[in-house]
């Protein structure tokens, strides 16, 4: 009863990390969402490092959330995610040096990355270490899925082509290139009309939700 | 002459803002009123400065004579985090009036990505000392001239004339990206002359 209690909450908590996704709810991270997202596979790559040093600083801070001082916690907390964003870069450096390339000093942004320090600050300072490294994973994932689908279509709109690893998605492809979508201008105006999308969803949502909450209040009232 | 080249790549055709991606959470955190953007700009440039005179000399003088360059993600944070509550500190003590309009942006200064990636992209370039300090002012100038036109742009896309879902950010960043596409023309401009 009790484990399964457990793993309510723990993929509870992971679910609700994913369905923040950062950038478009939150506004959270928008530099490498819009920087580094000129194809798919960077915001995959980016939004793993992101994943990485996003749990292990979670972990780490909620392990040590009773004894580190509240006064100086916040430095404290930049030292931590400062040392995981070191070993990322030198780990991608060495074994992706491509990648680590094209990413460039976004990499080490990640120390800054608002999301990064609001999770530290929101959950792992309240939290255990697992229910924090479900947090991270989920918040991560989420962001992940943003940067990815914010990549998807600046390279598909850009070069006409979407590639994963090498493998082409989308068949032949478009027969134009809108190379505007691969500059920085193209960046805006993709998460622009995403959010504008996702509002569009949210308030079809709400007003078809809208009739109901109206009718039970009308026949509560005309029952009481 | 390379100042020059450097301060107006700093200010127009390298933007942070339209360019580069950096500083973007305060960007669209404190455009919407023009009185932010003020006290804002003025503390980004302020630190921003002062950041690339001080990581410079630590980078170049310390960590790569003494072998540990890799901790310059760490020591750049750190030393930031330092300068930015010492400034605080200092401008509450000998300037009260102008502790008050800068003092609630200086803290968020710490976690700003434009100032740490300044002082990077300062290593990275290969600058010298004075070009450095040069560029950080610049990157603070490129960064405030962004956000003060934008924000008027801002007052102007509010209301009821813009489409229900597009309203607020979306529509923000939709003029954002249409004011990007305006400084890829400094890029033309100014290629000959300068660069």
């Amino acid at each position: 009863m009790k484990q399964s209690d457990c793993n309510a909450t723990f993929l509870g908590v992971l679910t609700d990390g994913i369905r923040q996704a950062p950038p478009f709810r939150l506004l959270l991270g928008l530099c490498p969402s819009l920087a580094v997202t000129t194809a798919m596979e960077n915001g995959f790559w980016m939004g793993l490092a992101v994943i990485v040093v996003l749990a292990c600083s979670e972990a780490i801070i909620s392990l040590l959330r009773k004894v580190i001082p509240d006064r100086v916690r916040i430095p404290v907390y930049i030292v931590i995610v400062a040392s995981f964003v070191t070993v990322v870069d030198m780990v991608m450096k060495a074994y992706l040096p491509e990648m680590h390339a094209i990413l460039g000093i976004f990499i080490p942004l990640i120390v800054v990355n608002c999301i990064i320090l609001g999770r530290a600050e929101a959950f792992a300072s309240k939290n255990g270490p697992l229910l924090s490294v479900a947090d991270a994973v989920g918040v991560g994932a989420g962001f992940t899925a943003a940067l990815m689908a914010i990549g998807a279509v600046r390279e598909f709109l850009g070069t006409g082509n979407l590639k994963f690893f090498g493998h082409a998605l989308l068949g032949g492809g478009l027969p134009l290139e809108i190379v505007v979508m691969l500059l920085p201008a193209g960046a805006f105006f993709v998460i622009g009309f995403m959010m504008a999308g996702l509002a569009l969803l949210q308030n079809r949502k709400k007003k078809a939700q809208q009739p109901v909450e109206c009718c039970t209040v009308d026949g509560e009232g005309a029952a009481g | 002459m390379e100042f020059l080249a450097i301060l107006v790549g700093g200010i127009l055709i390298n933007n942070y803002i339209f360019s580069r991606f950096l500083g973007l959470c305060p960007f669209f955190g404190v455009s919407s009123k023009l009185d932010t953007v003020y006290g804002m700009g003025a503390a980004v440039v302020f630190v921003m400065t002062l950041a690339s005179a001080i990581t410079w000399p630590l980078q170049h003088l310390l960590l790569e004579p003494l072998g540990l360059g890799y901790l310059q993600t760490v020591a750049f944070i750190l030393v930031i985090a330092a300068l930015v509550q010492s400034v605080e500190m200092v401008i509450q003590r000998v300037s009260p009036p102008l502790y008050a309009a800068l003092g609630i942006y200086l803290p968020l200064l710490t976690t700003n990505c434009a100032v740490l990636g300044s002082a990077l992209l300062n290593i990275t370039s290969g600058y010298g000392f004075m070009a450095s300090v040069v560029n950080g002012f610049a990157c603070g100038v490129g960064w405030t001239l962004a956000t003060l036109l934008f924000a008027g742009v801002r007052e102007r896309v509010e209301g009821p004339h813009i489409p229900e879902a597009l309203r607020g950010i979306p529509i923000a960043f939709v003029s954002a990206g249409l004011m990007a596409l305006a400084f890829m023309g400094f890029q033309g401009l100014f290629r000959g002359i300068l660069f």
